[in-house]
């Protein structure tokens, strides 16, 4: 079982992200939670959002303590949470940053893997606003492999109608992008 | 063939009162529930329902709008949450005794003081007595299946009491998990067209509802209560047939690993998943603990649980309420004198967590665990206490 906490402000759609993510791998006949951390919406406010994914039936509602994969959609998060609480020993942060991987580590002292993009510049570009939830999936799929990138299109299509291609094509960007 | 999707458990139960083909749905929102009837009101709005939707201002409305509509004939669903189940607690009486067979969803929260939107079971405890049949689901697919059993629980002429289907406020309403849909068409197999015994029609005027005199009100609550107390092999026999038609097989009580259990743990709702992997991770340490849950609360299921309880030397119940001032939470002092007399007496510790949202880990079932284990080994303990509590 794969368990992820995403990391983001409340408006930039870290609850959506992982919703799309855990109907991706359901639609490929796996086992999946999504669920938001419960309470009221505070625009702005640092929020954090989890997803369960699994081969077998998921028998467990604790939040998630332990996180194999910790995205953070909005680089800012980094200095006011440590996003690296209770990650497991080769866990991995997915992290949207414009900076180099040697400034980020030394910045925030993360020892943990990581995977870097620049969501933020590929979400402006392509959808003409700064919200990376969607495109940061596509550096989330690069770095775990937790789902086929194909099996986002239809979910992607279900919550974003007539803008799901834009998205699914910024995901993509991030996804050759990530490094 | 059922559709298996990944959605959010709110919108499958929304969905299912749908597939129900529900004709009247009269709620106020509230969160947790909100979900469940914005998605039913667009459902409506659509045309996909073709409901009447009565955006109330009040719950204690809601309810009143309920009963009538019930009362006229019409397949009725609401949903609502703590302070809104609360606030219909007078009228919840009045549906059982008109024989109004409505079906409710409870998002299962908090109630206020201090307030608190999150989850736990404060809600229903408070509304155990109100003549309901109550059924408790552990995920998504059981909301949506056990929603479909209630209106044919509920409809049958057998019975035609109200039932409410309770589902943990955010721990379970806002989590998106696969479940397998049942159309519309899948449905109508199981669950026939309601026929009212007799409906509030101005053209043959019937009257409900007329003062109970000292003559007949006992009589009136008796009634009540035997058709409370019979329904419960209305509830057993429609999930067999439940079964029959789409392979998924319900009971009133759910036991897991029980046998050779020394211990076993005793919970209600969403958490029995954790608790499962709780009861796992004892036996790979060594520690024999089965678990037993409660699908169905009202009616008590008495017999199928003494059965569960035989050989079982001592019981830990999880309350997720808090009793004022009594002996302990309402799950326990209930188990308890289920148990009182039976022929193996098991030693009974009672312990009250998850109170107000407070997450519910599977290290928390273990410390409960071994909290009545060493109690048990010493003869006594405390009646019931509180776990996780900080005190500092």
């Amino acid at each position: 079982m794969i368990e992820i906490r995403v990391h983001g402000r409340g408006g930039q759609g870290a609850v959506t992200s992982t919703e799309l993510i855990a109907i991706a791998a359901i639609n490929e006949g796996k086992y999946a939670q999504a669920f938001p951390s419960f309470g009221p919406e505070r625009r702005g406010a640092p929020v954090m959002s989890f997803a369960r994914i699994s081969d077998a039936p998921i028998r467990t509602r604790e939040k998630v303590y332990k996180p194999d994969i910790v995205m953070v959609l909005d680089p800012t998060i980094l200095s006011i949470v440590d996003v690296t609480a209770g990650l497991k020993k080769d866990g991995m942060v997915i992290l949207n940053t414009a900076k180099e991987e040697g400034e980020v580590r030394k910045a925030f002292g993360i020892k943990a893997k990581m995977a870097l993009v620049d969501a933020t510049g590929i979400a402006v570009k392509h959808l003409g606003r700064p919200i990376t939830n969607t495109t940061m999936l596509g550096a989330l799929i690069k770095a775990s492999g937790v789902v086929n990138i194909k099996s986002m299109k239809a979910p992607l299509q279900d919550r974003f109608g007539r803008i799901a291609e834009k998205n699914f094509n910024a995901m993509n960007v991030a996804y050759k992008q990530t490094a | 063939m059922p559709k298996r999707v990944g959605i959010e458990v709110s919108l499958a139960a929304s969905e299912a009162a749908c597939a129900a083909d529900t004709d009247v749905v009269a709620a106020y929102p509230i969160t947790p529930q909100t979900h469940i009837v914005e998605h039913l009101s667009e459902l409506v709005a659509d045309g996909k329902l073709d409901a009447e939707f009565v955006p109330v201002e009040s719950e204690h409305s809601a309810m009143s709008v309920c009963v009538g509509s019930s009362a006229a004939g019409a397949r009725t669903f609401t949903a609502t949450s703590s302070q809104g189940l609360a606030l219909m607690h007078e009228i919840l009486f009045i549906a059982p005794a008109l024989r109004t067979p409505i079906v409710m969803v409870v998002a299962n929260r908090a109630l206020s003081g201090p307030i608190s939107i999150w989850n736990d079971h404060s809600d229903i405890m408070a509304e155990r007595d109100v003549g309901w049949i109550q059924t408790f689901a552990e995920n998504g697919q059981e909301v949506f299946d056990l929603i479909i059993h209630a209106f044919r629980v509920a409809e049958d002429p057998e019975v035609l009491l109200p039932i409410m289907v309770n589902l943990d406020g955010f721990t379970l309403s806002h989590v998106i998990e696969p479940i397998e849909m049942l159309s519309a068409s899948e449905v109508k197999r199981y669950l026939k067209p309601y026929k009212p015994q007799m409906v509030l029609d101005p053209k043959k005027p019937v009257t409900m509802g007329p003062v109970g005199m000292p003559e007949v009100y006992t009589e009136a609550k008796r009634q009540i209560e035997a058709l409370l107390q019979g329904s419960k092999k209305v509830v057993v026999k429609a999930w067999k047939e439940f079964a029959k038609h789409y392979g998924r097989t319900y009971k009133p009580i759910e036991t897991y690993r029980m046998k050779g259990a020394e211990v076993v743990l005793l919970t209600m709702g969403s958490v029995s998943e954790t608790a499962m992997t709780a009861v796992d991770r004892m036996w790979d340490k060594g520690m024999r603990v089965g678990l037993l849950r409660f699908r169905l609360w009202r009616p008590f299921p008495l017999q199928e649980f003494r059965r569960a309880m035989r050989g079982v030397k001592v019981l830990a119940v999880m309350d997720r309420a808090i009793s004022y001032g009594g002996l302990g939470g309402p799950v326990f002092t209930e188990v308890r004198s289920a148990l009182y007399g039976t022929f193996e007496q098991p030693q009974v510790f009672g312990f009250v967590a998850g109170l107000g949202g407070r997450d519910i880990t599977v290290d928390m079932f273990e410390e409960m665990v071994k909290k009545a284990i060493r109690y048990a080994k010493r003869g006594k303990g405390p009646t019931y206490e509180m776990i996780g509590v900080r005190e500092r």
